[in-house]
């Protein structure tokens, strides 16, 4: 074990898997030196050099083809967005083309490449920079996401997405980037996709979320705990491929649950979920699903305007009680 | 140039015309589902290109595709297949006419998106360098895809990291029913080239000779590491934009000028003028060609539907 943040963590898995494979390589913007935005890549084009660790144009759908033509000739391609916003830009490379190559003929190719997308709100990015459409491409067949909250999920999740034969679009929290953690040296640490980790056991209510918000949650239980109610935290990790089994036994035994996400509620990630729930665990619940997220609006500006409408501690804290 | 590529080239483009024909009355039958978008009167071009190419070099393909598919070696029995959405086509009835791929042939696929090749030609040319196979990777697109910002982000990229990838644009004057110099305002594309210091070259599309002249130029180039070359290639199609498309938009004096310049009746004269066939032998390719794909149309009438359940396969990969 060492400790690091999830930046290093991040950085720390693309490095040992491209010291594994020489078919990765990393396409983005500032990455070589200046280590991308995030520092993600720090340190990475000393040791591979710039044929692998490649600075492009802004020219998100123009790089990220590239990536996709790249993944169906034999390369494991891994994109970094500055920013997970712009994703808007790529999105017919992602989703009409990488996402639909495979089905589409037949089986005859496979696009394993990885979508890095710093995302989340938080310091006033404004909304152009806070934003996080995980919910859009876990709607798309053919895609995989990710969204890891610790650098040891973190490390394994990627090292995983690296691995796998299909596009998987990875929500990297900029609120995570600096958190730090204890994370495995082993250079085979993978996490499974389609496995949810329970981050902290609870009988009373389960909070079923990921990325940054499982750090508000755990705090939240913190404080839920000196009131008598006992939270258990799943931490989703991969939202496609969903683990309902962990989702399903857990709502069994605590007979309440709280999906909680950063972003907007609409047609959500906490929508599919509270669906799932309805439809196979409805005879267990003590109380109506409950959604939490934020409102259906930009992420603003000012700090006072962006702390109203991001969930934090107090807002999940409020919202557990109303359940009970 | 080789006399036996010269006849393999008409060969391969009658196979085009006699094929896109075919769909084109199979269609009007009903007996294909889906909509086509044929290739006729622009054949040379496909076949001029991919006579430049090894089997083993890449291309990305557009909505207009089944010539690329044919002149790049493809087997006229599963593509014809894959038009009649069976399972014995090259992508099991999954892609159909727009989205048919054969990636032992470096076909990356025909592509349903205007302009969404490009990038990913680009990201092949790229494996290639990476890999230093020798490999070269064109992208084929039309004059309306020169608009798309994939255009530009890609043949940036392409030129930058000197590529071996060839970006071909088949200019027929007409997006849809829009005559696209009424919307750009350059009348050639080739100038564009210009603005990524890259080679830009303007060729009859009608003429497979010439075509396959300025294509082995400027794939030798991409394979010496001196990086791409946007070829324009002016061409016409014969017929409207998809099959069952109103021709309104259609002019008609336009349409019989460019039908003089049809490779289809004009190569095969010159080849024979310059005695490397003669008539018969023409007919006889023609009669060979005409037969072959009668069997791709019995092969595929006597080919099994996909099983239904076969629809969840395939949308990801183990």
């Amino acid at each position: 074990m060492s400790r690091m943040s999830y930046s290093k963590a991040l950085g720390t898995a693309i490095a040992e898997e491209m010291r594994r494979d020489e078919n990765v390589l990393c396409i983005g913007l500032d990455l070589a030196y200046y280590g991308g935005a995030f520092g993600v890549t720090r340190g990475l084009a000393e040791e591979f050099g710039t044929d692998r660790i490649m600075n492009m144009p802004i020219s998100e759908a123009g790089y990220t083809g590239l990536a996709v033509g790249a993944a169906a000739t034999g390369l494991r391609p891994v994109v970094e967005l500055q920013f997970g916003d712009w994703v808007t830009i790529a999105s017919d490379q992602l989703v009409n083309q990488a996402a639909n190559m495979r089905y589409m003929f037949g089986g005859t190719l496979s696009i394993p490449m990885v979508m890095r997308l710093p995302c989340g709100g938080g310091g006033s990015a404004g909304a152009q920079h806070s934003h996080m459409f995980e919910s859009w491409f876990s709607f798309v067949a053919g895609l995989k996401v990710a969204a890891p909250s610790t650098p040891a999920d973190a490390k394994g999740l990627l090292k995983t997405a690296i691995r796998d034969n299909n596009p998987v679009i990875f929500f990297e929290h900029r609120q995570c980037y600096q958190l730090q953690g204890e994370v495995p040296d082993d250079p085979e640490y993978l996490i499974p996709f389609g496995k949810a980790d329970i981050k902290r056991e609870g009988k009373d209510i389960t909070i079923v979320t990921y990325s940054y918000m499982v750090h508000m949650a755990l705090e939240a239980a913190k404080i839920l705990e000196k009131d008598g109610i006992s939270a258990e935290i799943i931490d989703l990790r991969t939202i496609k491929p969903l683990d309902t089994d962990t989702i399903i036994n857990s709502v069994k035994k605590t007979n309440r649950v709280l999906c909680l996400q950063e972003t907007w509620l609409t047609c959500s990630v906490a929508s599919e979920v509270a669906a799932i729930i309805s439809e196979q665990a409805f005879d267990y619940l003590d109380a109506p699903v409950k959604r939490f997220g934020s409102p259906d609006c930009p992420v603003p500006f000012a700090p006072v305007l962006e702390n109203y409408v991001l969930p934090n501690t107090d807002k999940i804290v409020r919202a557990v009680k109303e359940m009970f | 140039m080789d006399l036996k590529l010269r006849i393999k080239m008409f060969r391969d483009m009658y196979t085009i015309r006699v094929f896109e024909e075919k769909v084109r009355v199979l269609a009007m039958q009903n007996k294909l589902p889906g909509f086509f978008h044929l290739y006729v009167g622009e054949e040379a071009i496909a076949v001029g290109v991919c006579s430049a190419l090894n089997k083993d070099d890449y291309i990305t393909s557009t909505h207009r595709g089944h010539g690329h598919l044919i002149a790049k070696g493809g087997d006229i029995n599963k593509a014809m297949a894959e038009l009649y959405g069976k399972a014995t086509g090259y992508n099991k009835g999954k892609g159909g006419s727009m989205h048919i791929a054969a990636p032992e042939l470096g076909i990356l696929g025909t592509n349903g998106i205007v302009g969404g090749g490009i990038p990913i030609a680009t990201g092949a040319a790229l494996s290639a360098k990476y890999k230093k196979d020798g490999r070269v990777a064109v992208a084929f697109f039309g004059d309306g895809a020169s608009n798309q910002g994939t255009f530009h982000e890609a043949i940036n990229i392409g030129a930058a990291f000197n590529l071996p990838v060839i970006y071909v644009c088949e200019n027929n004057l007409y997006g849809v029913s829009t005559r696209q110099t009424t919307v750009r305002k350059v009348e050639d594309i080739a100038v564009r080239a210009q603005a990524y210091g890259i080679p830009g070259v303007i060729v009859d599309g009608t003429d497979p000779d010439e075509v396959y002249k300025v294509a082995k130029e400027a794939v030798d180039r991409a394979r010496r590491g001196e990086g791409p070359t946007l070829i324009e290639c002016k061409t016409y199609k014969h017929h409207t934009h998809f099959v069952g498309d109103t021709d309104s938009y259609m002019n008609k004096e336009e349409l019989e000028a460019w039908k003089k310049k049809d490779p289809i009746a004009v190569y095969p004269k010159r080849l024979i003028e310059e005695g490397i066939i003669d008539e018969d032998g023409i007919n006889q390719i023609k009669k060979e060609v005409e037969e072959a794909i009668e069997k791709a149309i019995e092969f595929s009438e006597n080919s099994p539907d996909p099983r239904p359940e076969s629809a969840l396969e395939d949308v990801y990969a183990d």
